[in-house]
Protein backbone atom coordinates (compact mmCIF):
# COMPACT_ATOMS: atom_id res chain seq x y z
CA UNK A 1 0.00 0.00 0.00
CA UNK A 2 1.22 3.39 -0.67
CA UNK A 3 1.44 5.23 2.36
CA UNK A 4 2.73 9.07 1.88
CA UNK A 5 2.95 9.58 5.54
CA UNK A 6 5.40 6.73 5.93
CA UNK A 7 7.51 7.35 2.80
CA UNK A 8 7.91 11.06 3.85
CA UNK A 9 10.09 9.85 7.09
CA UNK A 10 12.23 8.37 4.70
CA UNK A 11 13.55 12.04 3.63
CA UNK A 12 14.95 13.63 6.69
CA UNK A 13 15.33 17.11 4.98
CA UNK A 14 11.67 17.18 4.49
CA UNK A 15 11.02 18.08 8.08
CA UNK A 16 13.46 20.76 7.89
CA UNK A 17 12.50 24.60 8.16
CA UNK A 18 12.79 27.46 5.69
CA UNK A 19 12.40 31.33 6.71
CA UNK A 20 10.46 29.83 9.50
CA UNK A 21 8.11 27.54 7.57
CA UNK A 22 8.21 24.03 7.42
CA UNK A 23 10.01 23.22 3.92
CA UNK A 24 7.31 22.91 1.06
CA UNK A 25 9.74 21.45 -1.66
CA UNK A 26 8.10 21.53 -5.10
CA UNK A 27 11.08 21.79 -7.08
CA UNK A 28 11.33 18.05 -8.11
CA UNK A 29 11.94 18.38 -11.78
CA UNK A 30 15.38 20.35 -11.15
CA UNK A 31 16.49 17.82 -8.34
CA UNK A 32 14.72 15.67 -5.91
CA UNK A 33 15.64 14.67 -2.82
CA UNK A 34 17.34 12.28 -0.89
CA UNK A 35 15.93 9.37 1.38
CA UNK A 36 17.64 7.97 4.40
CA UNK A 37 18.74 4.68 2.51
CA UNK A 38 20.64 6.48 0.04
CA UNK A 39 21.74 8.30 2.38
CA UNK A 40 23.50 5.37 4.28
CA UNK A 41 24.50 3.96 1.01
CA UNK A 42 26.76 6.93 0.46
CA UNK A 43 28.17 6.15 3.84
CA UNK A 44 28.75 2.85 3.79
CA UNK A 45 30.71 2.82 0.93
CA UNK A 46 33.09 5.19 2.23
CA UNK A 47 32.87 3.52 5.63
CA UNK A 48 33.47 -0.37 3.86
CA UNK A 49 34.85 -0.10 0.63
CA UNK A 50 36.31 2.89 -0.86
CA UNK A 51 39.23 2.04 -3.15
CA UNK A 52 39.70 2.54 -7.17
CA UNK A 53 38.07 -0.11 -9.39
CA UNK A 54 39.09 -1.96 -11.98
CA UNK A 55 42.72 -1.99 -10.94
CA UNK A 56 43.49 -3.49 -8.43
CA UNK A 57 44.64 -7.21 -7.22
CA UNK A 58 43.58 -6.14 -3.07
CA UNK A 59 40.23 -7.03 -1.63
CA UNK A 60 39.00 -3.99 -0.93
CA UNK A 61 39.39 -2.99 -4.98
CA UNK A 62 37.86 -6.14 -6.14
CA UNK A 63 34.89 -5.48 -3.92
CA UNK A 64 34.43 -2.13 -4.52
CA UNK A 65 34.48 -3.38 -9.00
CA UNK A 66 32.31 -5.93 -7.71
CA UNK A 67 29.49 -3.19 -6.25
CA UNK A 68 30.40 -0.99 -9.32
CA UNK A 69 29.62 -3.70 -11.66
CA UNK A 70 26.61 -4.60 -9.84
CA UNK A 71 24.74 -1.61 -9.66
CA UNK A 72 25.28 -1.67 -13.42
CA UNK A 73 23.49 -4.55 -13.87
CA UNK A 74 20.91 -3.30 -11.51
CA UNK A 75 20.50 -0.23 -14.19
CA UNK A 76 20.14 -2.68 -16.83
CA UNK A 77 17.80 -4.63 -15.49
CA UNK A 78 15.94 -1.41 -14.82
CA UNK A 79 15.90 -0.51 -18.09
CA UNK A 80 15.46 -3.58 -19.52
CA UNK A 81 18.69 -3.09 -21.55
CA UNK A 82 19.93 -6.65 -23.21
CA UNK A 83 23.30 -6.12 -22.36
CA UNK A 84 25.04 -4.79 -18.86
CA UNK A 85 27.71 -3.21 -21.09
CA UNK A 86 24.92 -0.93 -23.33
CA UNK A 87 25.23 1.09 -19.86
CA UNK A 88 27.43 3.44 -19.80
CA UNK A 89 27.98 5.50 -16.53
CA UNK A 90 28.52 9.32 -17.32
CA UNK A 91 28.46 12.50 -14.62
CA UNK A 92 25.07 12.86 -15.93
CA UNK A 93 22.10 13.75 -18.90
CA UNK A 94 24.36 16.43 -20.28
CA UNK A 95 27.40 14.22 -20.19
CA UNK A 96 25.92 11.18 -22.08
CA UNK A 97 24.11 14.07 -24.92
CA UNK A 98 27.92 15.30 -25.35
CA UNK A 99 29.22 11.85 -25.67
CA UNK A 100 26.59 10.63 -28.34
CA UNK A 101 27.40 14.45 -30.10
CA UNK A 102 30.49 13.56 -30.39
CA UNK A 103 30.28 10.83 -31.57
CA UNK A 104 28.25 11.43 -34.64
CA UNK A 105 31.22 13.73 -35.30
CA UNK A 106 33.09 10.72 -37.88
CA UNK A 107 29.62 9.55 -39.01
CA UNK A 108 27.69 13.05 -40.19
CA UNK A 109 28.35 14.80 -43.58
CA UNK A 110 27.37 18.39 -44.39
CA UNK A 111 23.86 18.31 -45.90
CA UNK A 112 23.06 15.68 -42.83
CA UNK A 113 20.12 16.90 -41.14
CA UNK A 114 19.83 16.63 -37.35
CA UNK A 115 15.85 16.73 -35.62
CA UNK A 116 15.55 18.47 -32.27
CA UNK A 117 12.42 19.62 -30.51
CA UNK A 118 10.83 22.55 -29.86
CA UNK A 119 10.71 21.73 -26.19
CA UNK A 120 14.48 21.30 -25.81
CA UNK A 121 16.51 21.65 -22.29
CA UNK A 122 18.13 24.50 -23.97
CA UNK A 123 21.82 23.59 -23.27
CA UNK A 124 20.99 20.68 -24.72
CA UNK A 125 20.51 22.75 -27.97
CA UNK A 126 23.94 23.82 -28.01
CA UNK A 127 25.84 20.04 -28.20
CA UNK A 128 23.71 19.53 -31.54
CA UNK A 129 24.92 23.11 -32.93
CA UNK A 130 28.42 22.18 -31.94
CA UNK A 131 28.24 19.46 -33.77
CA UNK A 132 26.55 20.81 -36.92
CA UNK A 133 29.20 23.24 -36.81
CA UNK A 134 31.60 20.43 -37.15
CA UNK A 135 30.33 18.45 -39.85
CA UNK A 136 28.14 21.00 -41.59
CA UNK A 137 24.95 19.70 -41.07
CA UNK A 138 21.67 21.25 -40.26
CA UNK A 139 19.56 21.28 -37.40
CA UNK A 140 15.93 21.38 -37.80
CA UNK A 141 13.26 21.87 -35.35
CA UNK A 142 9.53 19.76 -34.38
CA UNK A 143 7.54 23.07 -33.69
CA UNK A 144 5.12 22.70 -30.67
CA UNK A 145 1.33 23.81 -30.53
CA UNK A 146 -0.14 26.01 -27.51
CA UNK A 147 -0.89 23.04 -25.73
CA UNK A 148 2.83 22.32 -25.37
CA UNK A 149 2.74 19.11 -27.30
CA UNK A 150 4.85 18.31 -30.55
CA UNK A 151 3.19 18.40 -33.69
CA UNK A 152 3.89 15.16 -35.35
CA UNK A 153 2.43 16.13 -38.48
CA UNK A 154 5.55 18.43 -38.76
CA UNK A 155 7.73 16.18 -37.53
CA UNK A 156 7.02 13.69 -40.65
CA UNK A 157 7.71 16.49 -42.86
CA UNK A 158 10.97 17.32 -41.49
CA UNK A 159 12.15 13.63 -41.71
CA UNK A 160 13.91 12.60 -44.96
CA UNK A 161 16.79 10.78 -46.34
CA UNK A 162 19.10 13.24 -44.99
CA UNK A 163 18.04 12.51 -41.43
CA UNK A 164 20.65 10.91 -39.70
CA UNK A 165 20.07 11.76 -35.65
CA UNK A 166 16.33 12.81 -34.07
CA UNK A 167 16.78 14.00 -30.38
CA UNK A 168 13.61 14.56 -28.45
CA UNK A 169 13.16 14.51 -24.46
CA UNK A 170 11.18 11.91 -23.06
CA UNK A 171 9.13 14.51 -20.71
CA UNK A 172 9.64 18.15 -21.28
CA UNK A 173 11.17 19.88 -17.91
CA UNK A 174 9.35 23.15 -18.52
CA UNK A 175 5.79 22.07 -19.16
CA UNK A 176 6.17 18.37 -18.18
CA UNK A 177 4.52 17.54 -21.41
CA UNK A 178 5.09 13.25 -21.77
CA UNK A 179 6.16 12.99 -26.20
CA UNK A 180 4.96 10.19 -28.06
CA UNK A 181 8.61 9.17 -28.46
CA UNK A 182 7.25 5.29 -29.66
CA UNK A 183 6.00 7.22 -32.32
CA UNK A 184 8.87 8.95 -33.16
CA UNK A 185 11.41 6.69 -33.16
CA UNK A 186 9.31 4.63 -35.40
CA UNK A 187 9.30 7.36 -37.76
CA UNK A 188 13.07 7.88 -37.42
CA UNK A 189 13.98 3.75 -38.11
CA UNK A 190 11.41 3.89 -40.87
CA UNK A 191 14.25 6.19 -42.81
CA UNK A 192 16.91 4.70 -41.21
CA UNK A 193 18.25 7.47 -38.60
CA UNK A 194 18.89 7.30 -35.00
CA UNK A 195 17.48 8.19 -31.79
CA UNK A 196 18.50 9.53 -28.79
CA UNK A 197 15.92 10.15 -26.07
CA UNK A 198 16.60 12.61 -23.61
CA UNK A 199 14.97 10.64 -20.38
CA UNK A 200 16.10 13.18 -17.28
CA UNK A 201 12.55 14.26 -16.35
CA UNK A 202 10.94 11.05 -17.70
CA UNK A 203 13.11 8.55 -15.26
CA UNK A 204 12.10 9.83 -11.94
CA UNK A 205 8.31 9.04 -12.77
CA UNK A 206 8.30 5.93 -15.33
CA UNK A 207 10.62 3.22 -15.72
CA UNK A 208 11.28 3.33 -19.58
CA UNK A 209 11.95 -0.45 -21.25
CA UNK A 210 14.93 0.34 -23.91
CA UNK A 211 14.30 -2.52 -25.80
CA UNK A 212 10.45 -2.18 -25.97
CA UNK A 213 11.03 1.09 -26.82
CA UNK A 214 13.57 0.22 -29.96
CA UNK A 215 15.61 3.46 -28.60
CA UNK A 216 19.21 4.10 -29.93
CA UNK A 217 20.36 5.88 -26.57
CA UNK A 218 18.69 7.00 -23.97
CA UNK A 219 19.81 9.34 -20.64
CA UNK A 220 19.14 10.26 -17.60
CA UNK A 221 20.68 11.52 -14.14
CA UNK A 222 20.79 10.16 -11.01
CA UNK A 223 19.74 13.34 -8.99
CA UNK A 224 16.37 13.48 -10.76
CA UNK A 225 15.43 9.96 -8.94
CA UNK A 226 16.58 10.42 -4.96
CA UNK A 227 20.33 9.26 -6.30
CA UNK A 228 23.50 11.73 -5.89
CA UNK A 229 24.17 14.30 -8.10
CA UNK A 230 27.19 13.90 -10.68
CA UNK A 231 26.18 10.49 -12.17
CA UNK A 232 23.70 9.11 -14.11
CA UNK A 233 23.88 6.82 -17.38
CA UNK A 234 23.77 6.57 -21.37
CA UNK A 235 22.42 3.28 -22.85
CA UNK A 236 23.31 2.94 -26.07
CA UNK A 237 22.68 0.09 -28.43
CA UNK A 238 25.71 -2.54 -28.41
CA UNK A 239 26.19 -1.82 -32.12
CA UNK A 240 26.02 1.75 -32.25
CA UNK A 241 28.55 1.94 -28.77
CA UNK A 242 30.82 -0.14 -30.83
CA UNK A 243 30.69 2.48 -34.14
CA UNK A 244 30.94 5.36 -31.97
CA UNK A 245 34.61 6.67 -31.32
CA UNK A 246 35.44 7.13 -27.58
CA UNK A 247 34.89 10.34 -26.39
CA UNK A 248 37.62 11.17 -23.86
CA UNK A 249 41.16 9.72 -23.54
CA UNK A 250 42.25 8.61 -20.31
CA UNK A 251 43.20 5.50 -17.64
CA UNK A 252 40.22 2.37 -18.24
CA UNK A 253 39.40 2.98 -21.24
CA UNK A 254 42.26 1.41 -22.95
CA UNK A 255 43.50 -2.02 -24.15
CA UNK A 256 47.53 -1.30 -24.77
CA UNK A 257 49.42 1.70 -25.32
CA UNK A 258 52.26 2.40 -27.18
CA UNK A 259 53.51 5.67 -28.55
CA UNK A 260 52.86 4.20 -32.42
CA UNK A 261 48.92 2.90 -31.07
CA UNK A 262 46.64 2.30 -28.91
CA UNK A 263 43.58 0.05 -28.88
CA UNK A 264 40.73 0.94 -27.01
CA UNK A 265 39.21 -1.40 -23.83
CA UNK A 266 35.27 -3.33 -25.29
CA UNK A 267 32.74 -1.63 -24.20
CA UNK A 268 31.40 -0.40 -21.60
CA UNK A 269 35.00 0.74 -20.38
CA UNK A 270 35.69 2.16 -24.19
CA UNK A 271 33.79 4.95 -22.93
CA UNK A 272 34.64 5.39 -19.34
CA UNK A 273 38.36 7.01 -18.62
CA UNK A 274 39.26 7.70 -15.65
CA UNK A 275 38.25 7.26 -12.07
CA UNK A 276 34.77 7.54 -12.47
CA UNK A 277 32.17 8.66 -9.73
CA UNK A 278 32.39 5.54 -7.85
CA UNK A 279 30.48 5.88 -4.87
CA UNK A 280 27.63 7.70 -7.03
CA UNK A 281 27.66 5.18 -9.59
CA UNK A 282 26.87 2.40 -6.20
CA UNK A 283 24.56 4.50 -5.05
CA UNK A 284 22.59 5.50 -8.32
CA UNK A 285 21.75 1.68 -7.82
CA UNK A 286 20.49 1.97 -4.40
CA UNK A 287 18.23 4.91 -5.23
CA UNK A 288 16.86 2.73 -8.05
CA UNK A 289 15.76 -0.35 -5.47
CA UNK A 290 14.21 2.30 -3.54
CA UNK A 291 12.08 3.94 -6.22
CA UNK A 292 10.80 0.08 -6.77
CA UNK A 293 10.29 -0.71 -3.72
CA UNK A 294 7.89 1.84 -3.94
CA UNK A 295 6.86 1.16 -7.49
CA UNK A 296 6.39 3.01 -10.61
CA UNK A 297 2.58 2.14 -11.00
CA UNK A 298 1.77 3.47 -7.45
CA UNK A 299 4.38 6.73 -7.82
CA UNK A 300 2.50 7.71 -11.04
CA UNK A 301 -0.72 7.23 -9.36
CA UNK A 302 -0.23 9.20 -6.96
CA UNK A 303 1.37 11.68 -8.52
CA UNK A 304 -0.80 12.03 -11.09
CA UNK A 305 -3.92 12.52 -8.29
CA UNK A 306 -1.73 15.61 -7.04
CA UNK A 307 -1.18 16.58 -10.60
CA UNK A 308 -5.15 16.87 -10.71
CA UNK A 309 -6.11 18.11 -7.26
CA UNK A 310 -2.99 20.86 -7.72
CA UNK A 311 -4.32 22.34 -11.33
CA UNK A 312 -7.93 21.99 -9.99
CA UNK A 313 -7.04 24.08 -7.17
CA UNK A 314 -4.97 27.00 -9.04
CA UNK A 315 -7.15 27.40 -11.65
CA UNK A 316 -9.98 28.78 -9.10
CA UNK A 317 -7.35 31.45 -8.86
CA UNK A 318 -8.39 33.82 -11.34
CA UNK A 319 -5.89 35.82 -13.62
CA UNK A 320 -3.89 32.41 -13.29
CA UNK A 321 -2.56 30.70 -15.94
CA UNK A 322 -1.36 27.59 -16.85
CA UNK A 323 1.21 26.65 -19.57
CA UNK A 324 1.75 23.31 -21.05
CA UNK A 325 -1.76 21.72 -21.02
CA UNK A 326 -1.21 18.55 -22.96
CA UNK A 327 -3.28 15.42 -22.57
CA UNK A 328 -0.68 13.80 -21.23
CA UNK A 329 1.48 14.93 -18.97
CA UNK A 330 3.55 14.73 -15.74
CA UNK A 331 3.45 16.32 -12.04
CA UNK A 332 4.86 19.61 -13.34
CA UNK A 333 2.90 22.96 -13.34
CA UNK A 334 4.51 25.94 -15.16
CA UNK A 335 1.99 28.85 -14.64
CA UNK A 336 2.00 32.69 -13.90
CA UNK A 337 -0.05 35.21 -12.51
CA UNK A 338 -1.69 37.92 -15.11
CA UNK A 339 0.70 40.80 -15.15
CA UNK A 340 2.81 39.82 -12.38
CA UNK A 341 6.65 39.02 -13.38
CA UNK A 342 7.16 35.47 -11.63
CA UNK A 343 10.32 36.13 -10.26
CA UNK A 344 8.21 38.01 -7.48
CA UNK A 345 6.06 35.36 -6.83
CA UNK A 346 8.79 32.80 -6.49
CA UNK A 347 10.30 35.34 -4.03
CA UNK A 348 7.36 35.29 -1.68
CA UNK A 349 6.68 31.72 -1.94
CA UNK A 350 10.23 31.35 -0.70
CA UNK A 351 9.64 33.61 2.45
CA UNK A 352 6.58 31.13 2.97
CA UNK A 353 9.22 27.71 2.95
CA UNK A 354 7.55 27.33 -0.40
CA UNK A 355 10.57 26.15 -3.23
CA UNK A 356 9.45 26.42 -6.51
CA UNK A 357 11.80 27.30 -9.94
CA UNK A 358 10.92 30.80 -11.57
CA UNK A 359 12.55 31.50 -14.63
CA UNK A 360 12.75 29.90 -18.43
CA UNK A 361 13.86 26.77 -16.86
CA UNK A 362 16.44 26.42 -19.80
CA UNK A 363 14.09 26.72 -22.39
CA UNK A 364 14.35 30.14 -23.75
CA UNK A 365 12.23 28.88 -27.10
CA UNK A 366 8.97 27.52 -25.04
CA UNK A 367 9.12 30.80 -23.09
CA UNK A 368 9.78 32.91 -26.51
CA UNK A 369 6.64 30.81 -27.93
CA UNK A 370 4.26 31.95 -25.28
CA UNK A 371 5.91 35.66 -25.22
CA UNK A 372 6.40 35.69 -21.26
CA UNK A 373 9.50 36.18 -19.44
CA UNK A 374 9.71 32.61 -17.54
CA UNK A 375 7.06 30.95 -15.41
CA UNK A 376 6.56 29.71 -11.63
CA UNK A 377 7.22 26.18 -12.01
CA UNK A 378 5.58 23.56 -9.09
CA UNK A 379 6.93 20.45 -9.62
CA UNK A 380 5.83 17.47 -7.66
CA UNK A 381 7.05 13.97 -6.31
CA UNK A 382 5.86 10.98 -4.51
CA UNK A 383 6.67 12.52 -1.39
CA UNK A 384 4.28 15.56 -1.45
CA UNK A 385 1.35 16.06 -0.18
CA UNK A 386 -2.01 17.53 -1.10
CA UNK A 387 -1.74 19.59 2.13
CA UNK A 388 1.52 21.17 0.95
CA UNK A 389 -0.12 21.53 -2.07
CA UNK A 390 -3.17 23.51 -0.26
CA UNK A 391 -0.15 25.62 1.41
CA UNK A 392 1.05 26.77 -2.42
CA UNK A 393 -2.35 27.63 -3.24
CA UNK A 394 -2.54 29.84 -0.18
CA UNK A 395 0.67 31.33 -0.41
CA UNK A 396 -0.14 32.06 -4.46
CA UNK A 397 -3.11 34.08 -3.47
CA UNK A 398 -1.04 35.71 -0.54
CA UNK A 399 1.91 36.59 -3.62
CA UNK A 400 -1.08 38.08 -5.80
CA UNK A 401 -2.57 39.87 -2.98
CA UNK A 402 0.71 41.36 -2.33
CA UNK A 403 1.62 42.19 -5.80
CA UNK A 404 -1.23 43.57 -7.17
CA UNK B 1 23.08 64.58 2.24
CA UNK B 2 25.73 62.28 2.19
CA UNK B 3 25.58 58.35 1.29
CA UNK B 4 25.69 57.22 4.43
CA UNK B 5 22.95 59.36 5.67
CA UNK B 6 20.66 58.64 3.55
CA UNK B 7 21.40 54.62 4.30
CA UNK B 8 20.94 55.35 7.94
CA UNK B 9 18.00 56.99 7.04
CA UNK B 10 16.52 53.54 5.21
CA UNK B 11 17.55 51.58 7.63
CA UNK B 12 15.54 53.69 10.17
CA UNK B 13 12.70 53.19 8.38
CA UNK B 14 13.09 49.75 7.91
CA UNK B 15 13.52 48.86 11.61
CA UNK B 16 9.62 49.86 12.00
CA UNK B 17 8.14 46.74 10.20
CA UNK B 18 8.06 43.64 12.16
CA UNK B 19 8.24 40.86 9.79
CA UNK B 20 9.61 40.11 6.53
CA UNK B 21 5.47 40.79 5.06
CA UNK B 22 5.78 44.46 5.82
CA UNK B 23 9.29 44.75 4.78
CA UNK B 24 8.16 43.30 1.10
CA UNK B 25 4.79 45.61 0.89
CA UNK B 26 6.83 48.20 1.47
CA UNK B 27 8.95 47.70 -1.34
CA UNK B 28 6.37 46.59 -3.36
CA UNK B 29 4.90 49.76 -2.93
CA UNK B 30 8.62 51.63 -3.91
CA UNK B 31 8.37 49.86 -6.97
CA UNK B 32 5.08 50.62 -8.24
CA UNK B 33 5.36 54.46 -7.02
CA UNK B 34 8.08 54.64 -9.40
CA UNK B 35 8.45 55.74 -12.63
CA UNK B 36 12.12 55.24 -12.60
CA UNK B 37 13.35 55.08 -16.24
CA UNK B 38 12.56 57.52 -18.96
CA UNK B 39 11.27 55.07 -22.00
CA UNK B 40 14.19 56.62 -24.66
CA UNK B 41 16.88 54.80 -22.48
CA UNK B 42 15.18 51.12 -21.81
CA UNK B 43 17.15 50.29 -24.82
CA UNK B 44 19.51 47.32 -25.17
CA UNK B 45 22.36 48.65 -24.24
CA UNK B 46 21.04 49.57 -21.16
CA UNK B 47 19.83 46.33 -20.43
CA UNK B 48 21.61 44.23 -17.37
CA UNK B 49 20.45 40.70 -18.23
CA UNK B 50 20.15 38.60 -14.98
CA UNK B 51 18.16 35.16 -15.97
CA UNK B 52 15.33 35.94 -13.73
CA UNK B 53 14.54 39.62 -14.16
CA UNK B 54 15.79 42.33 -16.36
CA UNK B 55 17.19 45.67 -15.13
CA UNK B 56 17.72 48.82 -16.73
CA UNK B 57 19.86 51.68 -15.92
CA UNK B 58 20.67 55.30 -17.57
CA UNK B 59 23.32 57.87 -15.84
CA UNK B 60 23.50 61.15 -16.44
CA UNK B 61 25.97 63.96 -15.21
CA UNK B 62 24.11 67.07 -13.71
CA UNK B 63 26.67 70.21 -12.13
CA UNK B 64 28.84 67.64 -11.30
CA UNK B 65 26.36 64.98 -9.55
CA UNK B 66 25.81 61.69 -10.89
CA UNK B 67 22.15 61.10 -11.50
CA UNK B 68 20.91 57.52 -11.99
CA UNK B 69 17.20 56.43 -13.31
CA UNK B 70 16.37 52.40 -13.72
CA UNK B 71 13.76 50.18 -13.97
CA UNK B 72 13.01 46.38 -14.06
CA UNK B 73 10.20 44.10 -15.17
CA UNK B 74 10.04 42.54 -11.61
CA UNK B 75 8.06 44.76 -9.49
CA UNK B 76 10.51 43.20 -6.25
CA UNK B 77 13.81 44.06 -8.05
CA UNK B 78 12.27 47.59 -8.84
CA UNK B 79 11.84 48.56 -5.15
CA UNK B 80 15.11 47.47 -4.26
CA UNK B 81 16.30 49.80 -7.46
CA UNK B 82 14.38 52.55 -5.89
CA UNK B 83 15.86 52.02 -2.52
CA UNK B 84 19.67 52.03 -4.27
CA UNK B 85 18.89 55.05 -6.48
CA UNK B 86 17.70 56.91 -3.60
CA UNK B 87 21.19 56.18 -1.74
CA UNK B 88 23.57 56.58 -4.57
CA UNK B 89 21.42 58.63 -6.94
CA UNK B 90 22.53 62.74 -7.07
CA UNK B 91 26.29 61.98 -5.33
CA UNK B 92 29.13 63.19 -6.53
CA UNK B 93 31.06 59.80 -8.50
CA UNK B 94 33.91 59.32 -6.05
CA UNK B 95 31.07 59.54 -3.12
CA UNK B 96 29.41 56.19 -5.53
CA UNK B 97 32.90 54.79 -5.96
CA UNK B 98 33.71 54.62 -2.11
CA UNK B 99 30.20 53.72 -0.97
CA UNK B 100 29.33 50.16 0.24
CA UNK B 101 25.76 48.47 0.08
CA UNK B 102 26.29 46.13 3.26
CA UNK B 103 22.51 48.36 4.27
CA UNK B 104 21.01 46.15 2.20
CA UNK B 105 22.20 43.43 4.43
CA UNK B 106 20.34 45.80 7.59
CA UNK B 107 17.11 46.12 5.72
CA UNK B 108 16.44 42.26 5.19
CA UNK B 109 16.99 41.99 1.60
CA UNK B 110 20.13 40.36 1.58
CA UNK B 111 18.87 37.69 -0.10
CA UNK B 112 17.98 39.93 -2.95
CA UNK B 113 21.45 41.18 -3.76
CA UNK B 114 23.27 37.64 -3.54
CA UNK B 115 25.26 36.60 -6.30
CA UNK B 116 23.72 33.81 -7.58
CA UNK B 117 20.05 35.60 -7.46
CA UNK B 118 20.44 35.65 -11.08
CA UNK B 119 18.13 39.12 -10.39
CA UNK B 120 20.49 41.68 -12.31
CA UNK B 121 20.65 43.35 -9.10
CA UNK B 122 24.67 42.51 -8.15
CA UNK B 123 24.99 43.82 -12.11
CA UNK B 124 22.96 46.23 -11.27
CA UNK B 125 25.13 47.92 -8.36
CA UNK B 126 28.77 47.49 -10.05
CA UNK B 127 27.23 49.30 -13.16
CA UNK B 128 26.47 51.94 -11.02
CA UNK B 129 30.29 52.13 -9.56
CA UNK B 130 31.52 51.71 -13.61
CA UNK B 131 29.48 54.65 -14.52
CA UNK B 132 30.86 56.37 -11.49
CA UNK B 133 34.17 55.88 -12.04
CA UNK B 134 34.12 56.28 -16.00
CA UNK B 135 32.70 59.68 -15.29
CA UNK B 136 35.13 60.40 -12.23
CA UNK B 137 38.29 59.93 -14.83
CA UNK B 138 36.24 62.71 -17.04
CA UNK B 139 36.80 65.22 -13.87
CA UNK B 140 39.79 64.22 -13.36
C1 LIG C 1 15.05 17.51 -19.84
C2 LIG C 1 16.37 17.70 -19.19
N1 LIG C 1 17.50 17.35 -19.84
C3 LIG C 1 18.70 17.48 -19.28
C4 LIG C 1 18.88 18.03 -18.05
C5 LIG C 1 20.27 18.20 -17.51
O1 LIG C 1 20.56 17.23 -16.57
P1 LIG C 1 21.96 17.24 -15.80
O2 LIG C 1 22.15 18.63 -15.32
O3 LIG C 1 21.79 16.25 -14.69
O4 LIG C 1 23.01 16.83 -16.79
C6 LIG C 1 17.76 18.40 -17.32
C7 LIG C 1 17.94 18.98 -15.97
O5 LIG C 1 17.44 19.98 -15.59
C8 LIG C 1 16.48 18.25 -17.91
O6 LIG C 1 15.39 18.63 -17.25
Amino acid sequence: MFNVEKIRKDFPILSRKVNGKPLVYFDNAATSQTPQQVIDAIVNYYHNYNANIHRGVHTLSQEATDLYEQSRQKIQKHFHAKFSHEIIFTSGTTHGINLVANGFTSILKKGDDIIVSALEHHSNIVPWQMLCERTGANLKVIPMNNEGELVMSEYEKLLSKNTKLVFVNHISNALGTINPIEYIIEKAHDIGAAVLIDGAQACPHIKPDVQALDVDFYVASAHKMCGPTGVGILYGKEAWLKKLPPYQGGGEMIAEVTFEKTTYADLPHKFEAGTPNIAGGIVFGAAIDYMNNIGFDAIAKYENELLEYATEKLLQIDSLKIYGTAKNKTSVISFNLKGIHPYDVGSILDKLGIAVRTGHHCAQPIMDYYKIPGTIRASFAFYNTKAEIDALVAGVKKAKMMLS
Amino acid sequence: MTIEDIQNEIIDEFSMFDDWEERYQYMIDLGKELPLIDDQYKTDSNIIKGCQSKVWVHAEMKDDKLQFTADSDAIITKGIIAILIRAFSNQHPKDIIDADTSFIDKIGLKEHLSPTRANGLVSMVKQLKMYAIAYQTQLN
